[in-house]
């Protein structure tokens, strides 16, 4: 008897888990260091997709839709993180107003709305107004569905912060944006940077709703991807995605080591 | 963690936001509310206009969306009007297959969220980020991946091949199967995730006690367990089938034209010339309100869970 906690058979399904999760991913970095042309039959060990990548036929295209996803992504994390900081300050130390929970559902839908929804009513609103949809199209879409990524690290952060530290600067005549700069946001700097890193990965993985408003000649690495896939998977791509891949996986282990440290620190 | 720290208010901290709450959330709204909100509404009056032949509208109300979506009138619309069951058929089979995607995550994920909310506390945290991980990592590349690793001489293929389980490869692209794959893998992180929160405050005296009176292991499962965590499984069963419902890119990626699914009906509609904008947004407020009847049924449930 190994006690109530223990089922015989949830171990294993945990590790399959694990496999179906993985494996894919494990096998397309795999195949991306495929010598062989043919995405079939293993060729050795080799760097030349790597190398296409950046000289290559396509590389022109790709090279382009990664820096229009990089600014776009930088940008976008910026300004929601910084609209998200506001937010959470005023939902989490603004006490009780009118509409707080209608400001609570406004910054929740986003991810309560199908993207695929708001990808058609974004493109929709766009041609109304006769905005041309390109680059800043993109960047307004992504810093909107951002936010509540951005919030929700925040929000959690600062609720576990206690009121007592900005009382006792604002106690010894530090003005309401002095406890902030100084009191506060070093305090919730890890919700900050976590919230960042991840409205950043969001807006670097978005396919749909970038899909919708990017108009006629303007790609991200997203949509260049999936446009190239749509003719097979050829090599170059897996090596793409396996960059990409080592970019996410950075990124996330970056914003749980923060998170982890934060947790320990005040 | 929460419990520890008194609950937060603005007297705590002073009201040294109270005043400027108006002026923190203003972005908020504004990028919310002129970006999503309004846009959302936009769409419902497209639903109702008239499409115009190049891609876009005519200002001029009309139901033709709506009745395109239901009713069938004939090649030349001059016939008596039939239920349309094209749409419908589409709209049931990403029910269907969002639904064998919900059931495919939780027979896995409730398992992985017992096992990892039963570890020690040091490594949980350990196990809970290598189920994340993939969720962060971009949903095309993951669902390229899955098409790479099961299409027909792909690396599954011939491994089952290799060890003999198998004499030809399998079909599994552009299937019903690959389709509820793909949904399958998008999404696993989203059940683990609330079901192990769940099972972390289960309380185990429940199971102790439940052992002493004699109970197995699985009837404590089934009359005990499953009970209590319960409104973590609905939860962790609504974050996957809202997406997949919605999902794009496993059906056009790993599914064929027999797969056919929401996402795809509405992305055609958008595309080029061939489009027919009101009706694609008559079918995207369609699958809105679906989802927010989901979403409210659940509202409702966990209000009256929560009290109990």
């Amino acid at each position: 008897m190994k006690g109530v906690r223990h089922y015989p058979g949830f171990l294993a399904v945990t590790l399959l888990c694990l496999v179906v999760l993985y494996a894919p991913l494990l096998v397309i970095m795999a195949y991306s260091f495929n010598g062989s042309t043919s995405i079939t039959t293993w060729g050795g060990f080799s760097l030349r997709w790597y190398a296409e990548v950046f000289t290559g036929p396509e590389a022109e295209r790709f090279g382009q839709a990664a820096w229009n996803s990089l600014t776009i992504a930088v940008m976008a994390a910026t300004a929601s993180t910084a609209i998200a900081t506001a937010a959470a300050v005023a939902m989490i130390r603004g006490g009780a107003f009118r509409g707080k929970r209608a400001t609570f559902a406004l910054i929740n839908m986003p991810l309560m709305v199908p993207e695929i929804v708001t990808a058609v009513a974004t493109l929709i609103f766009f041609a109304m107004i006769g905005l041309t949809t390109g680059y800043l199209t993109i960047l307004i879409a992504h810093v909107t569905f951002c936010i509540p990524f951005a919030y929700l690290p925040i929000a959690a952060r600062l609720q576990g912060i206690e009121g007592h530290y900005e009382q006792a600067a604002r106690d010894l005549y530090a003005s309401r944006w002095q406890a902030f700069r100084l009191v506060l946001l070093p305090l919730m700097a890890p919700g900050v940077v976590s919230g960042y890193l991840l409205a950043f990965i969001i807006s670097l993985d978005d396919f749909i709703i970038t899909n919708f408003v990017k108009g006629a000649g303007m790609e991200t690495l997203p949509t260049a991807i999936f446009g190239s896939v749509k003719q097979g998977i050829k090599p170059n791509i897996m090596a793409i995605s396996t960059l990409m891949l080592a970019v996410s996986i950075l990124f996330v282990t970056l914003s749980y080591l923060i998170n982890r440290k934060g947790r320990k620190s005040p | 963690m929460a419990g520890l720290v008194p609950e937060q208010t603005a007297d705590a901290s002073g009201d040294g936001y109270r005043r400027i709450v108006g002026p923190l959330l203003l972005p908020t709204w504004v990028m919310i509310g002129i970006f999503l909100v309004l846009p959302v509404a936009l769409m419902a009056v497209y639903s109702f206009l008239t499409k115009e032949f190049r891609g876009g509208v005519d200002w001029q109300f009309s139901l033709a969306a709506y009745d395109q979506f239901f009713l069938n009138r004939g090649l030349f619309g001059d016939e008596p009007p039939v239920m349309e069951w094209t749409y419908i058929t589409i709209f049931w089979r990403s029910i269907w297959q969002a639904a064998v995607a919900t059931a495919l995550c939780l027979a896995i994920g409730f398992p992985t969220a017992w096992f990892i909310a039963t570890r020690p506390a040091a490594t949980r945290g350990v196990w809970l980020f290598l189920i994340t991980i993939p969720y962060w990592v971009n949903l095309l590349i993951r669902t390229v991946s899955l098409k790479f690793l099961i299409r027909d001489n792909g690396p599954l293929n011939e491994a089952l091949m290799g060890i003999g389980l198998i004499d030809g490869p399998l079909p599994l692209v552009n299937t019903n199967l690959a389709v509820q794959l793909g949904l399958f893998y998008s999404y696993l992180p989203f059940m683990v995730l609330p079901v192990y929160a769940a099972v972390e405050r289960y309380n185990f005296a429940y199971s102790e006690a439940a052992a002493d009176l004699y109970a197995s292991r699985w009837v404590t499962l089934r009359e005990i367990v499953l009970p209590i965590v319960k409104p973590g499984i609905i939860a962790g069963c609504l974050l996957v089938f809202i997406p997949s419902l919605g999902a794009f890119l496993a059906p056009d990626l790993l599914g064929g034209a027999k797969t056919f699914m929401i996402g795809s009906l509405i992305d055609e509609q958008f595309k080029g010339s061939l489009g027919n904008w009101p009706f694609g947004a008559a079918v995207s407020m369609i699958l809105m309100t679906l989802v927010m009847i989901a979403l409210l049924i659940y509202a409702r449930t966990s209000a009256k869970g929560g009290a109990a």
